[in-house]
């Protein structure tokens, strides 16, 4: 039953090309069989709201792995990877979702797994889950936290981001819910329309739930952009799409 | 943290890095999300040693009308120096 209790640890996982990188693991009390739930950190990086948000799911009955993006830009103190991370020019998309992909692995391997697998991503994590529910292998539903770069402007690609995340949707797989503020910059209200075009034009199954008086990062209690009744409400949209999809 | 974007510039001068007196190589300079100030958006500059790992870095954030009061005083820094010919 959720809410009991929680196990959680520090572990590796084979990620991209198999390589072993860190990853917050966390379970519920009891028996099972639970789904599963990857959580993709922010751009700030693999920090302790993150495991705050990993807790959260795992109390609510969920097996959750959460691996560290950032890995092999350290070692280092978390805002001092994420600082080498913006001068390399940020995450490699097809990384992301090799990490992804072992994450995903690892959720299914679980002896007490129910066989199915969404993942929720804030910030940058948002860009990811949109992107991973058109590419990842496995998954079952996605949930994009005000994800910036969604859509992105031809001279905003290179090597390591070469294609659009809004360019994927014609291969979205999975059920994706969107959480936005319309207060947020990146992504403006209008690049949420876009996206939310994209997806009813390709016929997706798709719900967005957009606030206002919330801008970006809404969820997070230990920054002046929180905000508790969107946040609350949200969470409410969180639970009741991932309980549909992946009881 | 929800964009890329970076100015960065090479520099000479040292600073005070958690670990102690580091050279410093290079200045990068970009406008997002702080890890600490209490605000939505600062002006962020990370001063940094090129040459050494991660943690030779000294950082800095700043609310935009800061770093314009702190442009207007570098300016102000600078003119000294000059007219006392030391520049």
């Amino acid at each position: 039953m959720a809410l009991e209790g929680l196990t959680s640890q520090t572990i590796q996982i084979a990620g991209n090309n198999g390589d072993m990188i860190d990853a917050y693991v966390a379970q519920p009390l009891g028996d099972g069989p639970f789904p599963g739930m990857f959580v993709i950190h922010h751009m700030p990086g693999w920090d302790e709201w993150t495991r705050e948000v990993v807790n959260k799911f795992a109390l609510h009955g969920y097996l959750v792995v959460s691996p560290n993006l950032h890995h092999r830009m350290g070692p280092g103190a978390l805002d001092d990877v994420m600082a080498a991370v913006r001068t390399s020019g940020g995450m490699d998309d097809a990384q992301v979702i090799g990490d992804m992909n072992g994450g995903i692995a690892y959720l299914r391997a679980l002896s007490n797994h129910n066989g199915k697998v969404g993942c929720i991503g804030f910030c940058s994590g948002g860009r990811q889950a949109y992107m991973a529910a058109a590419k990842a292998t496995g998954l079952d539903a996605a949930v994009d936290c005000w994800g910036g770069n969604v859509v992105m402007a031809a001279d905003a690609l290179n090597d390591k981001q070469p294609v659009a995340p809004i360019d994927m949707t014609s291969e979205i797989k999975v059920p994706l819910l969107g959480i936005f503020g319309n207060e947020d910059q990146a992504p403006t209200p209008e690049q949420v329309d876009q996206s939310e075009e994209a997806l009813k034009a390709a016929g997706k199954d798709y719900e967005f739930h957009r606030y206002d008086g919330a801008g970006h990062g809404f969820f997070a209690a230990h920054r002046p952009s929180y905000r508790v009744e969107q946040t609350l409400d949200a969470y409410q949209k969180v639970f009741a799409f991932l309980g549909k999809r992946l009881s | 943290m929800c964009n890329y974007m970076l100015e960065t510039a090479k520099i000479t001068g040292s600073g005070k890095a958690p670990k102690g007196w580091i050279p410093l190589t290079e200045a990068r300079v970009y406008f997002d999300h702080p890890f600490h100030t209490m605000a939505d958006h600062t002006v962020n500059i990370d001063f940094v040693d090129e040459n050494q790992g991660v943690d030779a870095r000294v950082a800095v954030e700043l609310t935009a009308d800061s770093a314009r009061a702190l442009i207007e005083k570098l300016e102000a820094a600078l003119k000294f120096g000059e007219e006392a010919k030391l520049v």
